[in-house]
């Protein structure tokens, strides 16, 4: 799977909500089919309702793009391939979880640097220097 | 005559503003006792007429006076009165002027408050106030004047949004300012230590309440915010990494490890430049949050009518006022030394991880809500960061930082000792195992990320209950304990019903989508719905279809109807969806209605959702503000006692 | 001496961070436009059927017979596709540039009637009622108009109204580069 880190050190609340504007006309009848459609859909954002991913927005374009990605998994495409097919028709701004590259490496290093520069400053003040101030 | 009357006093307002900046800095500086006495009535002053133009134009509001622009362009005759008011405001003008008003609110609150400090720490703060509220005033009056007139005046306003027309839409926003605003206090008191290039425990004491409030503030308006995009948006979304969201959490996080940190400061005289540094951080993202919204350069459902020039000015407030507080910091923090006084295993060092975590999930957020703003300055292409990177990134801080809460009261301050921490800790830790096992093997689906997230708040409820235990020498005694602690536990124990809530909501939540007519069912999460009946009526300024659910529980309870409801609001041309909820225990059922179909209007699509435990969710970000209340009524020294360090 | 690089580092991350800031709003581009995915690849392949009754289908080929031409994407209810068809006919006219249109997702009957009274510069027309190709090319809103050249290769997009201004500007001048 994807997960990048043992999932013991995980904890994962997904804040992401199974969201709706699709209609029962869209829904699939292979429910693992369908499944994978609505989490591919929460992956794509909504090019008119930018706050939103195409599984949430009521917006005419993310029901064509609803439909075209279930249409994808249809043809027995890979959720990557569905995502890498959207990608190239409308760039990096239509996934919701930004490319890693080198353009956004500092982006997703953040998090990770900040926490460890922290505990390293932190330790450091902590044993080497006992009689200064914080 | 009103309007003009509101804008003449936000002129006087802005001299006195100006005045106030000086005249008590200048006293300070100098020793002049009449000039720092100034400070304090200048501030009063500010309110005053802040109040009369804030007052003015909610008159302006409330009697649909259409020659005043900014109710044209933002209210309605057919607006209910309440909503005429609170729609004051609802637009950027008149939300700005809201803003100015809990400046001057602040101002005098401090001006009362720090009367225990001396007289020139407390001319300072004044002085700083004074500063911001000048500057807010200016941009006010040169780019967003709430009382420009129209002439001709036109008969009807613009500005019917339904969606606006809802009681806690209408609260929600003065919450948040409060708290916004409420961190320019801490910010004030910084610049001040750092004016007077010292700093120590009476300094936090006084502070702290100050904090307290206005993350208690934040905390509500946050809250209110999530509840009403849960029961309005139509479908249990409750946070968006929207980036006018964001821009509220940036500074709850820092402020949270202000208020943190200001506790360490005040019990054990240490941590003087990071929390001053906090102070100056919390109150800049408020600033920032300011700009983003505003500003126009960012994309958001929420923002404010957009306008470079605006956000030109407000980038300029803020790179004076923080550039300057951290110009301020540069000089002065090296020369202000607290006394560090405890070893690496100590609940000094559990709080300084706190904070750590934290902040370096405010920069995550930070960097999440303006990265694609900064690919696009240096032309480096475009990104849009989702829920995805905020979750890949946020969630794996959460464990250790759950931990860290769950163990803090068990360490003691200044030398812990780690055999009597793990020996107060054993029993939780064995009491959340044993929980957890429990319900994953029998209560709850196989999700891993669900039992993390359970595991977490469980283990923080139970070291909770332990140390209140410990605390109370076995639950009998509560009176030697003082608010402030229980306070900490409200909170605490908030902190985990957020994430058990949020867990469960999200990865245990039934979706249903489906065509319903008239006497159609379907069953959903041990309920059986049918649809009973469709009507259609009117409302105050809609029309509306109204479809009645019948509700059966399955495990024989008593039967309940349910009913959403489709408006339309002619005037606006709007078409809202209502949801209609209902509270069983923590769990919400939730119907909300799609459209109906165009040959067959009596066939609507019916969206059914099951959110188990989301109560605890709200229940626990309510309980975290409540704790902050409730830390705010300890009875605390005005002065440090004679002879007490 | 440590203490006081480190007291810096807030102010001068605060002074990188303002720098960032001033570019866009001293630009002040609308954030919500988005930059184009397809330009410098070649145009996606289709054929769609003509909107008026004698027109044969357009394909990609057509894309191919001259130097340059634009692929205007509009729908007969789009309210700004109006105030830009006169500035297409007077490319179409003045400029002799082939112009392509593709109706999005409309209904046929209206969009006959809409051409008939706004005018119709476009060489060949294709009807898109399902969106499809629309999507293929990126399209996520009406009007949109792509510059291509006889290599079939996607130069330049353009979201909202073309207005003359906009054409002299960015348009015009690609074009001559050859």
């Amino acid at each position: 799977m994807k997960y990048v880190l043992p999932f013991l050190l995980l904890l994962f609340i997904s804040i992401a909500n199974p969201a709706a504007a699709v209609l029962p006309d869209e829904i699939m009848s292979d429910p693992a089919l369908e499944q994978r459609a609505r989490a591919i859909s929460r992956q794509l954002r909504c090019l008119v309702c930018q706050g939103e991913d195409i599984d949430e927005s009521a917006a005419g374009l993310a029901r064509d793009l609803r439909l075209l990605v279930r249409e994808r998994l249809r043809a027995g495409d890979g959720d990557a391939e569905v995502l890498a097919f959207i990608q190239a028709r409308y760039g990096d701004y239509v996934l919701m979880k930004p490319p890693v590259k080198p353009a956004t490496y500092l982006l997703w290093s953040t998090p990770a640097l900040v926490l460890l520069g922290g505990l390293l400053i932190l330790f450091r003040r902590l044993r080497f220097k006992p009689a200064e101030g914080g | 005559m009103i309007a003009e009357l509101g804008h003449f006093a936000l002129t006087l307002a802005l001299v006195l503003a100006l005045v106030q900046s000086v005249v008590p800095l200048v006293g300070a500086q100098r020793g002049r006792g009449a000039w720092m006495q100034l400070g304090r009535q200048a501030a009063w002053s500010l309110m005053g007429l802040c109040t009369i133009a804030l007052i003015s134009l909610i008159h302006a509001y409330a009697l649909s006076d259409f020659s005043v622009r900014n109710v044209a362009e933002n209210s309605h005759t057919m607006k209910p009165l309440l909503y005429k008011i609170t729609g004051t405001w609802g637009n950027h003008e008149g939300s700005m002027l809201l803003w100015v008003w809990m400046l001057a609110l602040w101002g005098v609150l401090v001006a009362q408050a720090a009367k225990s400090l001396p007289a020139a720490f407390q001319s300072r703060v004044i002085a700083v106030q004074g500063m911001i509220a000048a500057g807010f005033l200016m941009f006010l009056l040169f780019t967003s004047n709430p009382f420009l007139r129209l002439d001709p005046a036109p008969a009807e306003g613009l500005g019917l949004n339904p969606v606006l027309q809802d009681l806690a839409l209408a609260v929600h926003p003065p919450l948040l300012y409060m708290g916004y605003v409420g961190f320019s206090v801490a910010f004030c008191f910084a610049i001040a230590a750092l004016l007077d290039k010292k700093i120590d425990r009476h300094w936090a004491t006084v502070l702290r309440p100050w904090v307290l409030a206005a993350w208690a503030f934040l905390t509500g308006g946050i809250a209110l915010g999530s509840v009403w995009a849960y029961y309005e948006l139509g479908w249990g979304g409750f946070w968006f990494w929207d980036p006018v969201e964001n821009a509220a959490l940036m500074p709850w996080l820092a402020g949270t490890a202000l208020l943190h940190s200001v506790a360490v400061l005040e019990k054990r005289d240490t941590l003087k430049n990071w929390t001053i540094f906090l102070a100056i951080l919390t109150f800049s993202l408020s600033l920032l949050g300011t700009f983003l919204v505003r500003s126009g350069v960012l994309t958001s459902v929420h923002a404010f009518a957009v306008d470079p020039a605006r956000g030109v000015f407000i980038l300029v407030l803020l790179a004076l006022a923080t550039g300057g507080a951290l110009f301020l910091y540069a000089l002065r923090a090296p020369y202000i030394r607290g006394v560090k006084q405890f070893t690496p295993f100590s609940r000094e060092t559990v709080l300084l991880l706190n904070n750590v975590f934290l902040f370096a999930a405010a920069a995550t957020v930070f960097m999440g809500t303006l990265y694609p703003l900064f690919m696009s300055a240096l032309q480096l292409g475009a990104v849009s960061v989702g829920t995805p990177y905020y979750m890949a990134t946020l969630a794996p801080m959460l464990a250790p930082f759950a931990l860290l809460m769950g163990a803090a009261p068990a360490v003691v301050w200044r030398a812990g000792n780690p055999r009597v921490t793990m020996r107060r800790l054993l029993l939780p830790a064995l009491a959340t195992l044993a929980l957890c096992l429990f319900l994953i093997l029998f209560a709850v689906p196989q999700k891993p990320f669900l039992w993390l997230s359970i595991f977490a708040g469980v283990w923080i409820l139970t070291a909770l209950l332990q140390d209140m235990a410990r605390k109370t020498g076995g639950f009998k005694s509560f009176r030697y304990l003082p608010l402030s602690y229980y306070g900490m536990l409200v909170a605490h124990a908030g902190f985990a019903l957020v994430i058990i809530g949020a867990a469960a909501a999200t990865q245990m939540t039934t979706e249903k989508i489906l065509v319903m007519q008239t006497d159609d069912r379907i069953s959903v999460a041990g309920y059986d719905i049918r649809l009973d009946s469709q009507h259609t009526g009117t409302g105050w300024n809609y029309n509306v279809d109204r479809i009645t659910f019948e509700v059966v529980p399955q495990d024989g309870a008593r039967a309940f109807r349910m009913v959403p409801e489709k408006r339309w609001y002619p005037v606006a041309s709007r078409m809202t969806s209502e949801a209609a909820l209902h509270l069983a225990g923590m769990d919400i059922l939730y119907i909300v209605l799609g459209d109906n179909e165009e040959n067959n209007r009596s066939r609507w699509v019916v969206r059914i959702y099951h959110h188990p435990l989301i109560g605890l969710l709200f229940l626990g970000a309510g309980m975290i503000a409540f704790g902050g209340l409730l830390s705010l009524g300890t009875r605390r020294a005005r002065k440090p006692a004679e002879g007490v360090v | 001496m440590k203490r006081h690089i480190l007291a810096l580092l807030p102010l001068l991350f605060f002074i990188v961070l303002v720098a960032l800031f001033t570019a866009p709003l001293l630009r002040g581009t609308d954030p919500s436009r988005i930059e184009s995915a397809m330009i410098g690849k070649p145009a996606p392949d289709f054929v769609l059927p003509g909107v008026l009754e004698h027109e044969r289908p357009f394909e990609r080929a057509d894309l191919l017979r001259q130097d340059f031409a634009l692929v205007n994407f509009f729908a007969s209810w789009c309210v700004p596709c109006q105030a830009e068809q006169p500035v297409l006919t007077r490319i179409s006219d003045e400029e002799g540039i082939v112009i392509y249109g593709v109706n999005y997702k409309d209904n046929r009957d209206d969009a006959v009637k809409w051409l008939k009274q706004h005018g119709n510069p476009f060489t060949a027309t294709g009807y898109d009622n399902a969106g499809r190709v629309s999507i293929d090319w990126g399209v996520y809103g009406v009007p949109e108009t792509y510059v291509v050249n006889r290599g079939g290769m996607i130069l330049y997009r353009h979201v909202g109204p073309l207005t003359w201004q906009d054409y002299n500007a960015v348009i015009k001048p690609l074009l001559r580069k050859g």
